[in-house]
Parts: C-alpha cells; sequence; structure tokens
C-alpha cells in the first residue's frame, strides 16, 4: 500500500469515528489504533484479574454468611469481567497466552490500587465504595467507546458493576453505625485508600500522554482531573452521611467553582508504585504467576483429554 | 427445643459450610479464568444451601441465634461436618476429587431429603438438588480429564483419589439424631444411600482411567466433632472477625 | 505440552420466543466445558434459557473489504420494501 493510499484509509476511519461509527473487529484500522487498545483493553482486563487478590485475602474470613456470598460474588465478578476483557482484546489478534505472558513479565500494566494491601475487613467496604467508584467514573464513558467489542464488554462491565460499590458502601455504613472500635476502622480504611483512590484517575493532564488521541477514538471522554473532580465531588458528601472525614486538610466547597477544593497529591507514591515497587507489587504477581503455572498441568490435562475423546469419535464414525 | 432436628440440620450444613469455605480460598488462584469463576459458583450455591439451614436451625433454637452465631460462634467440637470436606486443596486434583467424592454423596442425600415429612427441610433439599446434579456434572468431568488426560494428571489424580478414599466412608454412618428423624421419615438413613455411592463413583472412576482404592481401613469422626488437624485453622481464619470483634453487626 | 485452549464463542437465548444471540466467548478444552463454562461467565444472573457454544474457528465471517459488492447492491431495491408501493388513502391497513 502506498503511502497516500495509507493516509486515504486513515482519513475514512478517522472520519467513521467522528461519525460515531463503530469499529469492528474485521475492518482495517491503523496499527497504531490496534496496539492503543491492546494495550488499553489488556491494562484493563488485568487490573481486574489482579484485583481479585487484595478482596479474595477476605473471603473466607468475612465476618458473616452475608458478607461472605456478597464478596465472592464480586470477586467472581470481577473474574467474569477480565474474562470478557480479554475476550475483546482478543479480537484484535493477540492470545490471552500473549496477554498473560506480558502481564507476568511485567511488560503490561495494571491499576496500581490494587498494590495496597487490604489489612482489615473495612478495607472491603473502601474499595467498594472508593476504588469501585472511581473505577465506574472512567468505565461509564467507555461503553459508548469506538471499538465495538470493548464498548460491549464495558456495557456488560458497567451493568454488573453497579452492585459492587454499593456493597462496600453499606459495609462502611454498617461498621460507621456500629462500635467506635468499627468507627476507627472504617476511618483507617478513608485514611489508606482515599489518595491511591484518587490516583486512580490517572496523572494530572499536563503529564498525561495518550489524552488526545484516545479522546479522538473514544477511548476518553474527560481529561483525568474532570474525572478526579467529578470523584471527589461525589464522594465527598457521601463521607459526610458516613460521618468519617477524608483525610485532606485542604480538602474544602469552592462557592465560587461549585466544586471542592482538595490538596497536592503526592505523585512521588503514585510512580513508585507503578515501576513496581509498591507495597504488594511482588505478592501480587507472585500469586497471578503460580497460579497459572500451578495450573499448567490442569490445562493441558484438559487439552489431552479433549483430544482423546475427539479421536475416540472419530473412530467410532469410521467403524460404522 | 427440638435437639434432635437442631443437631440434624447442623449435620447437614456444616458440610455445606465447610467445603464452601474450602472452595472460596481459591478463588482467584485457580488454574484458569474459566475455573475460578465455576468453582465459586460452587462455593456460593454452598453457602446458600448452609444460610437455609442455619436460618431453620435458628429458628428452632430460638433466643439471639442467628445464621451467623451458628456458623462461626461454636467450638471445634461442636462442628459435625465430615472429615473429607475440610480436607485442604493440596493441588487442583485434591479439589476435584474432594468435591466429586462430596458431591456424588450429596446428590443421592439430598434426592431423599427431598421427600422429608419437615416442610422446612423438603423445601432445601428440593432447591439444592438442582444446583447439586451440576456439581456432580462439574466434579465428575474433571475428575475424568485429569484421571485420562496426561501421565501427569493422571498420576496426581489417583494420588489425590487414594488420599481422599479413607474419608468416603464416614458418608454412611447414622448418628443418633439422624436414625431417630429417619424414623419418624424427617431424616435420610445414610447407610442406604453407600451401595449406590460406590457404584457410581466406581463407574465414574473406571470411566477416568483410575484404580478404585481398595483399601478397607476408613477414618470417622466428623458428625461426632472430632476433627482433623486442619479443622482449626480452617476456623480460626473463618471465625477470626467473630472472635476478635465479638458482638458486633457488620 | 504448550497446546492452549481454544476460543468458543458462546450464543444465549435470553427466553423462550427470543434468537440465540451472541454474548461473547471463553476459552475451554472441548465442547463440554465450553457449555459448562458458558453458563457460569455468561448466564450468572439468570440470562439465559439455552446455549450454543461454537468453536471459534469454525465461523466463516464475511471480509468488511467485500462490504461494498456484498451490501451495496442490495440498497436500491427499494421495491422489495412496503413502501415503495403506492396505495389509496382510504386503505388503512395492508
Amino acid at each position: 500500500m502506498s503511502e497516500a493510499q495509507l493516509k486515504d484509509l486513515e482519513e475514512i476511519f478517522e472520519q467513521r469515528i467522528a461519525n460515531d461509527e463503530k469499529i469492528e473487529p474485521k475492518d482495517w484500522m491503523p496499527e497504531k489504533y490496534r496496539k492503543t487498545h491492546i494495550r488499553q483493553i489488556s491494562q484493563h482486563a488485568h487490573s481486574e484479574i489482579v484485583g481479585m487478590l487484595p478482596e479474595g485475602n477476605w473471603i473466607t474470613r468475612a465476618p458473616s454468611l452475608r458478607r461472605k456470598v456478597a464478596l465472592l460474588a464480586k470477586v467472581q465478578d470481577e473474574a467474569g469481567h477480565g474474562l470478557y476483557l480479554y475476550s475483546a482484546c482478543e479480537t484484535l489478534g493477540i492470545s490471552r497466552d500473549e496477554l498473560y505472558d506480558q502481564l507476568h513479565s511485567g511488560k503490561a500494566k495494571y491499576s496500581s490500587i490494587f498494590n495496597y494491601p487490604t489489612i482489615t475487613w473495612a478495607d472491603m467496604g473502601a474499595i467498594g465504595w472508593l476504588v469501585d467508584g472511581a473505577a465506574i467514573i472512567n468505565q461509564v464513558p467507555l461503553c459508548n467507546t469506538s471499538y465495538g467489542p470493548y464498548a460491549r464488554a464495558m456495557i456488560r462491565v458497567c451493568k454488573e458493576e453497579s452492585f459492587h460499590q454499593r456493597q462496600g458502601f453499606e459495609i462502611m455504613m454498617s461498621l460507621c453505625n456500629g462500635t467506635e472500635v468499627q468507627k476507627q476502622m472504617a476511618q483507617d480504611a478513608l485514611n489508606r485508600w482515599w489518595w491511591p483512590s484518587l490516583m486512580m484517575l490517572g496523572p494530572v493532564d499536563a503529564e498525561s500522554v495518550h489524552t488526545e488521541q484516545s479522546m479522538k477514538w473514544k477511548l476518553k471522554r474527560k481529561t483525568n482531573d474532570e474525572l478526579r473532580q467529578q470523584f471527589i465531588d461525589q464522594t465527598v458528601p457521601q463521607a459526610d452521611i458516613l460521618g468519617i472525614t477524608v483525610p485532606d486538610p485542604d480538602l474544602k466547597w469552592n462557592e465560587e467553582t461549585g466544586h471542592y477544593d482538595f490538596g497536592e497529591i503526592d505523585w512521588d507514591e503514585f510512580w513508585q508504585v507503578v515501576k513496581g515497587h509498591g507495597p504488594c507489587n511482588k505478592e501480587r504477581m507472585n500469586a497471578r504467576v503460580g497460579a497459572w503455572e500451578e495450573g499448567t498441568w490442569v490445562r493441558d490435562a484438559a487439552m489431552a483429554y479433549a483430544e482423546k475423546q475427539q479421536n475416540k469419535k472419530e473412530n467410532q464414525a469410521k467403524a460404522v | 427445643m427440638k435437639t434432635n432436628l437442631y443437631n440434624y440440620i447442623l449435620e447437614l450444613a456444616d458440610n455445606c459450610l465447610i467445603g464452601g469455605q474450602r472452595l472460596g480460598e481459591l478463588c482467584g488462584h485457580g488454574p484458569s479464568l474459566e475455573t475460578d469463576i465455576a468453582c465459586t459458583n460452587i462455593s456460593l450455591d454452598l453457602f446458600g444451601q448452609t444460610r437455609s439451614y442455619f436460618q431453620y436451625a435458628a429458628d428452632i433454637k430460638g433466643g439471639d441465634a442467628t445464621e451467623d452465631s451458628i456458623a462461626f460462634l461454636r467450638y471445634e467440637r461442636e462442628y459435625k461436618n465430615v472429615l473429607l470436606v475440610e480436607q485442604p486443596n493440596r493441588d487442583f486434583a485434591y479439589t476435584i476429587a474432594r468435591q466429586y467424592l462430596f458431591d456424588v454423596f450429596h446428590l443421592l442425600l439430598l434426592e431423599k431429603l427431598q421427600f422429608s415429612q419437615d416442610m422446612t427441610l423438603s423445601a432445601i433439599a428440593k432447591k439444592s438438588i438442582k444446583e447439586v446434579s451440576y456439581h456432580v456434572r462439574f466434579s465428575g468431568d474433571w475428575v475424568k480429564r485429569l484421571g485420562d488426560g496426561t501421565e501427569e494428571s493422571h498420576e496426581k489424580m489417583q494420588a489425590a483419589i487414594d488420599g481422599l478414599w479413607t474419608y468416603t466412608n464416614e458418608l454412611f454412618e447414622v448418628t443418633e439424631e439422624a436414625k431417630a428423624l429417619a424414623e419418624q421419615g424427617i431424616g435420610v438413613d445414610v447407610s442406604k444411600l453407600k451401595e449406590t455411592y460406590y457404584q457410581n463413583v466406581t463407574s465414574l472412576l473406571q470411566e477416568a482411567t483410575l484404580t478404585v482404592p481398595e483399601s478397607k481401613y476408613f477414618q470417622k469422626g466428623g458428625k461426632a466433632g472430632i476433627h482433623t488437624e486442619h479443622m482449626g485453622y480452617l476456623l480460626a481464619d473463618m471465625q477470626y472477625m467473630q472472635r476478635a470483634y465479638p458482638n458486633m453487626n457488620w | 505440552m504448550e497446546k492452549n485452549w481454544p476460543l468458543w464463542e458462546i450464543f444465549v437465548r435470553s427466553k423462550n420466543g427470543l434468537e440465540h444471540r451472541h454474548f461473547g466467548s471463553l476459552h475451554a478444552a472441548d465442547a463440554e466445558m465450553a457449555l459448562e463454562n458458558a453458563r457460569d461467565v455468561y448466564t450468572r444472573r439468570s440470562e439465559g434459557v439455552s446455549i450454543w457454544v461454537v468453536e471459534s474457528k469454525n465461523i466463516t465471517a464475511s471480509n468488511p473489504e467485500n462490504n461494498g459488492e456484498l451490501f451495496e447492491p442490495a440498497q436500491d431495491k427499494i421495491y422489495r420494501h412496503p413502501t415503495f408501493y403506492t396505495l389509496p388513502d382510504e386503505i388503512k391497513h395492508m
């Protein structure tokens, strides 16, 4: 293909997206579009899978049967969401195994928030309330993104996700309506999860490298800073209802802007965790790699069995 | 209080509770995303059944008993689950073997329990049969895949069956409570399920190219609250919150 | 052995009277496992009453590059649509 032809195709392609047309797997697409989508969708899928670990940490210790089944169902949903997203990603011509390799080798990233430890039961509440809250803000606009399989996966994810945040908030409510010890537990969880949750919405706009292109392809509808502001504005009143304090002395309502002003985020911490030096990066990766490697013989057995059965069927057919 | 009935319900429910707890440990650590989702589903079914039984048991016990006080606040000697279900997830073959050896029994039991004169037990059984039929299918399919898969998987599956076989006979032990209730048409005489159980299991193991263990030495004690050493750790985990923060709502 | 579980496409009938619709895909070693996995992955919230699974490699798809010759010729065959035909106003239902 000549350069001029390529440019033509690209123009038509961009025009289709601008017209709100969806792109489907077999359609022609610029290499950069494919790569960007593989990166973003897989990163999203990895986040779901790694995200199972900090919450999975409390399944066996959930304090009541009701909480236990809700948490199990939630972690199971995350496996499901990872699966929907891996499938969407695979339509771009990359296999699940290659994607896992990228995760296990550290080449692919996942949401940094899951590199923080879950040390009390209240963390289950805080994750549902804050982390899922921030995730939903990120995800809802993606239901309308330009790549068809991703948009369809996100519609399913968002539909199922709505119980997750409520589940978390309800845990927080029970704690805040409980004993002094429980209230302290809730406050402590908010203290530890607040800032990482704000970081989850991505670096400040000035430092965000992909924003412009992502906006064009509808991978993004709002900038990181806009999303962060939206998250803070909707979450602070919820903390008030719970009766716990957001750990930011600079946080205050600004009549003029109609938004909350907030303090400086510690971006050094953010980059440290992104670069692999958070409190649990190594544990999370070891857990994933371990599960995958220990599962090899199981997956191999299933394939071997399937082939044997297939051969049996074919031989029977021949015999008849 | 109807002590017999209460104890009998615990006998039924504790298997679901402890089995569900064991499966729950695996969530996020299984050999594939798809199997993780499946095992979690089974765990959720078992906890659902547990809750129905315990809610009923709490009604019978009265006072301030709840499903949670029954689930979390007993001493180890008061749990009546069979030893089989408390065995740890040594590897995926052990998980599947434990599940399968229990599921076959569980289904046979429920198929009888659905005709219980006790309406609540009968209703729980009817609802559970559908879930457990699926469990048997799932675990049975996996026994075949691992048994008749690769050489390595065959060895592991055989080792798991050999390791857990000693816990199967206890499933058919009839406790005093169960005997009394079976006579009233409320409980199930599990000793009568034994023959069918071993027939079903034998035929599937053979299909899976596995050897049916010949050992006639069996372990028991779970139904009387005498558990294996694994149980204490399982309970320490499960009861942690309720023990560390007593008398709170979550 | 380094053989990966193949990809399967999952079609679910949400309720009787409706067609099976493509729901997504998943990995499984064989058809039986694909069905079981599909049940656990795609019908956790009672989304279905029937499931089809098809190994992805068995699906032949049209190529979007041929969309012109495949689909555009139908566009000017407007006589296939009822609105192509004029009827007197008095006729209400036809």
